[in-house]
């Protein structure tokens, strides 16, 4: 295909203002008179509250507000009607350790914080419970009176017919997997600084992924109209789902401080607040037993997950249907059952994180699938070779025993890339072993989806604004938080219009004046906010067509913009400037105002959480990914020295960005898979700084290579697909399968950290030999 | 609080501070130097990195008296008006950032790390950025970065 700008090589849009240090981010902003908030935060993990003094704190000189859960009168929020079981501060009783309990303003942070220690308040101690296996049995304390089992999110579905495809399977294992406590790690600590102005508006600066989400928080909750709550986006430092997607204590409380005092009002979470408070992945446990026949085919998956939920539920319900729903793909799989529990425990509340939902389930069977493959004796590559879901003939579409359909699908071109490059082709080649350390390769052959949909509004919008200098303007409320869509989108409005990558400028989200979006979340940017710019900006070429159309008396197919200069096709001599054509187009008769909007309509199924029956989005990737590492047979420690991900998203629109996203995806895989956890006793986080809680740094990064599967998705603007989070689920599985190569052993929770390696090989007497 | 002294981007400033105040506040707030981030506080992200007198410094880590008689070098002062410096040229380039927010201290402690070794390897380059977190590139292009800053600025 013949595109001008779409599959080329450029600059972020943002790049210059970030490598000047001049890209402000929510933390940047500030007011004249604004004040400071600092939230008061619980001692314990589970207790009534039975009094909350205030007196003296507001007694404090520089202390203008002090803020209780009172001031919020009862209001709450959460991801369905069903499940709003969160307030903004701790309402009555305390679940997780560091709930938020009272918010101050006050004149500087030294004074806020202080005042928040002369704040008096009396619990009444409960027991907890901290893990959602215990916390499910009878007699558990009980953490929401609504659920008095504590559990938060139920599913059972049932396709085939499970039993008697165990009964006929030549071969059925049982394993117990699990993921550990992970967060999304970014370096900005969620930021806001809110202005409640006296005709009555809200206006913050908030450093959301989601500003929508935060647009309807804030609505809801200070009952005002949606026209009334202005969310401006500043830069954000990153967001991977959880904390960013929602809102946080400070934020409720600024803008509660704000409307009391008439000030602006500014909190900055610290990192610490941040890793203990704030949202992260599920932990989850996943049962699963699979039946294979004697060539290895699978016959059925029974997979039962157990997530630890925290203390509210969030986006719980998506968390515990992704999980479930992806169980049919990658691998061709005609029965499977499953039973989905989120459990409320005493610890901070669990959510979306990068590989939502999916990452557990796919480790878990892909991992699953190796075992099976050893009993086998089959090779692992072959093992998924024969299973692997087929690229469907264009104009059809593979349907899954639940319904979800595939358009496009690369698995086995990605798994062959793999089988053919010497990394996997090679490797008995390579060396085994050097001084105490064993090499070994591994694979995985993973599947995510994109597009992904929620509930309530679902389409992402654009409008484009010609400017009569023949440069645009390009307005969506798509969330760039890093990932690079501001880029992608200036991309596709300059390819359909023809002009110069430069000339296309993007605003930053304002609620105020950007269409209303979803969010950033799901894999969904590209795709939706992709096509309804696509749309917008061929209403816009369309305007300019028939103006040139009627300039130079021809039709207006004939004519034809690229790179900002207007020709006609058929007399290539007969050209302008995109400037000389915007400023006829703009004052032709009593003059026009070129503008064109769009909104997106790929995948408009509804989720059915009932039975886990049909598509969560538009379109799935497909990551094949190897693996080579050494474990350190005396130490067990691990060092990666390379990645190779085949990626089929369908085509990559910004290559620099969609290698730039596998890149970061699989290295934040990697991070959960050997490095990452928070160790959380009875409630209290005991790694709370980046220095325990163990990122991959610099010195932890293998050589990663990218190869390109070019599927072309007809659900996707230019045929392209998801890109991030699948070599984010690609990552775990074929870094246990390269540790499995090196020592022989099948490591079934995550992370597997020296200590579980050394310990593994001591019973396996295999230490130090 | 304390008077102090510092040179930053090349201007000199006389300030009164508290003497508890760190570099980083001092920066972001008196001097309304806002570049350079505050990622932890507490000397493990990076974020913060800063040039003092030649040395790369974690600025949440120094107090704002021990910086009195220092040049201090921060992302804004890199670029020569619309020109950018080879290692900025080259993150812009490369692609060696995402969500910018540790930008700034990757380059500056790339500034440090070429100024003492021109041509670093792999492993010195790694070992160079080993303070600096990011979550969102994996690093590739980061690394990638530094080689072509370091290509650029010996031409
Ligand atoms: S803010 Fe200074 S090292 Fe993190
Ligand atoms: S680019 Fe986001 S932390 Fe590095």
């Amino acid at each position: 295909m013949d595109y001008a700008v779409i599959g080329t090589r450029v600059p972020r849009v943002d790049a210059r203002e970030k490598v000047t240090g001049t890209a402000k981010y929510a933390a940047d902003y500030s007011l004249p008179g604004m004040l400071w908030c600092k939230v008061l935060r619980s001692p314990v993990v589970h207790a009534k509250i039975l009094n909350i003094d205030t007196s003296k704190a507001e007694r404090l000189p520089g202390v203008k507000a002090v803020i209780t859960a009172k001031d919020f009168g009862g209001w709450t929020w959460g991801f369905m009607a069903t499940t709003r079981d969160e307030p903004p501060l701790a309402m009555g009783k305390v679940r997780y350790l560091h709930e938020g309990i009272a918010g101050v303003a006050a004149i500087d942070e030294e004074v806020a914080e202080a005042a928040t220690e002369l704040i008096k308040v009396d619990y009444e101690e409960l027991p907890g419970v901290f893990d959602p296996e215990e916390a499910m049995k009878p007699g558990a304390p009980v953490i929401h009176d609504y659920r008095p089992n504590n559990v938060s999110v139920e599913y059972h579905w049932n396709y085939g017919d499970v039993e008697k495809a165990f009964a006929e399977s030549y071969i059925v294992r049982e394993d117990r997997f699990s993921t550990g406590r992970v967060t999304k790690g970014y370096l900005e600590p969620p930021a806001s600084l809110a202005y409640y102005d006296p005709s009555g508006s809200i206006t913050v600066w908030a450093a959301k992924q989601s500003p929508y989400f935060h647009y309807r928080h804030l609505a809801a909750c200070f009952r005002l109209p949606l026209s009334k709550v202005r969310v401006v986006q500043p830069y954000i430092g990153g967001g991977f789902g959880g904390t960013k997607n929602d809102s946080v204590a400070g934020d409720f409380c600024a803008v509660m401080a704000s409307k009391k005092t008439g000030k602006p009002v500014k909190f900055i979470y610290s990192q610490e607040e941040e890793l203990m408070t704030s949202k992260r992945r599920h932990a989850m446990i996943t049962y699963s037993k699979m039946g294979a026949t004697k060539d290895g085919l699978l016959t059925a998956v029974q997979a039962k997950v157990i997530a630890e939920g925290g203390g509210y539920t969030a986006i719980g319900p998506l968390s515990m249907y992704l999980a479930g729903a992806s169980i049919a793909i990658p691998y061709k799989l005609a029965n499977f059952k499953y039973d989905g529990y989120r459990v409320f425990t005493n610890n901070p509340v669990c959510a979306a994180m990068r590989g939502h939902g999916i990452t557990h389930t796919r480790f878990a069977h892909d991992l699953q699938m190796e075992m099976i493959a050893e009993e086998l004796g089959i090779d692992f590559m072959e093992m998924r070779l024969r299973n692997a879901i087929d690229n469907p003939k264009p104009g059809t579409v593979y349907r899954t025993v639940n319904d979800v359909t595939l358009n496009t699908c690369g698995m086995k071109e990605a798994l062959t890339a793999i089988k053919e490059d010497p990394i996997w082709a090679e490797r008995e080649h390579a060396p085994k072993r050097v001084g105490s350390t064993s090499f070994g390769v591994g694979i995985s052959g993973t599947a995510y989806v994109g597009g992904a949909r929620q509930l309530g509004h679902q389409s992402c919008a654009a409008v484009i604004r010609l400017c009569e200098d023949g440069t645009a303007n390009l307005l969506t409320g798509a969330t760039d938080c890093g990932q690079g869509s501001d880029t992608v989108l200036c991309m596709i409005a300059a390819e359909e219009l023809g002009m110069k990558l430069d000339d296309v400028v993007i605003k930053r989200v304002d609620t105020a004046y950007t269409p209303c979006d979803p969010g950033s979340y799901g894999s969904r940017v590209t795709l939706l906010a992709g096509q309804a710019t696509q749309i917008a900006a061929a209403e816009v070429r369309k305007q300019l067509a028939e103006a040139a159309a009627k300039t130079w008396n021809a039709k207006p197919e004939e004519i034809q913009i690229r790179n900002s200069v207007v020709s006609l096709k058929s007399n290539p001599d007969k050209s302008m400037t995109l400037e000389n054509l915007a400023k006829i187009a703009s004052y032709s008769g009593s003059g026009a105002v070129i503008m064109g909007k769009g909104y997106s309509s790929y995948g408009l199924e509804p989720l059915d959480f009932k039975t886990g029956a049909g598509n969560g989005g538009t379109s799935y990737s497909f990551t094949a990914q190897a693996t080579r590492l050494g474990v350190d047979l005396e130490t067990g420690h691990t060092t990666v020295t390379d990645f190779l991900l085949a990626h089929d998203c369908g085509r990559p629109l910004n290559p620099i960005g969609a290698e730039g996203q596998n890149e970061g995806g699989a290295v934040q895989g990697l991070g959960q898979a050997i490095y990452e956890e928070f160790i959380i006793d009875q409630g209290h986080t005991r790694n709370s700084t980046f220095l325990d809680y163990k990122m991959p740094r610099s010195t932890d990064i293998p050589d990663i290579r990218i190869i390109d599967i070019i599927t072309d998705d007809p659900n996707g603007p230019y045929g392209a697909k998801e890109a991030s989070e699948g070599s984010h689920v690609s990552a775990p599985p074929s870094v246990m399968s390269a540790i499995h190569d090196a020592t022989g052993i099948w490591f079934k929770e995550q992370p597997v950290t020296p200590e579980k390696i050394v310990k593994a090989l001591k019973e396996a007497g295999k230490w130090g030999k | 609080m304390k008077e102090i002294r510092i040179t930053v981007n090349g201007k000199p400033y006389e300030l009164s501070v508290r003497p508890w105040a760190t570099l980083l506040e001092v920066i972001r707030e008196d001097l309304g130097l806002t570049g350079t981030k505050e990622g932890c506080g507490v000397g493990e992200c990076g974020a913060c990195t800063v040039i003092m007198n030649g040395k790369s410094v974690n600025a949440c880590l120094v107090l704002a008296p021990e910086a009195d008689g220092k040049e201090i070098t921060t992302i804004e002062g890199l670029a020569q008006g619309e020109k950018l410096d080879p290692i900025q040229q080259a993150f812009y380039e490369i692609g060696g950032l995402q969500c910018g927010f540790c930008t700034p201290g990757m380059i500056m402690s790339t500034k440090a790390l070429l100024a003492e070794t021109p041509e670093p390897t792999d492993h010195e380059i790694r070992k160079g950025l080993e303070g600096n977190f990011c979550r969102c590139t994996g690093y590739t292009k980061i690394f990638e970065s530094v080689r072509e800053a370091s290509r650029k600025s010996r031409r």
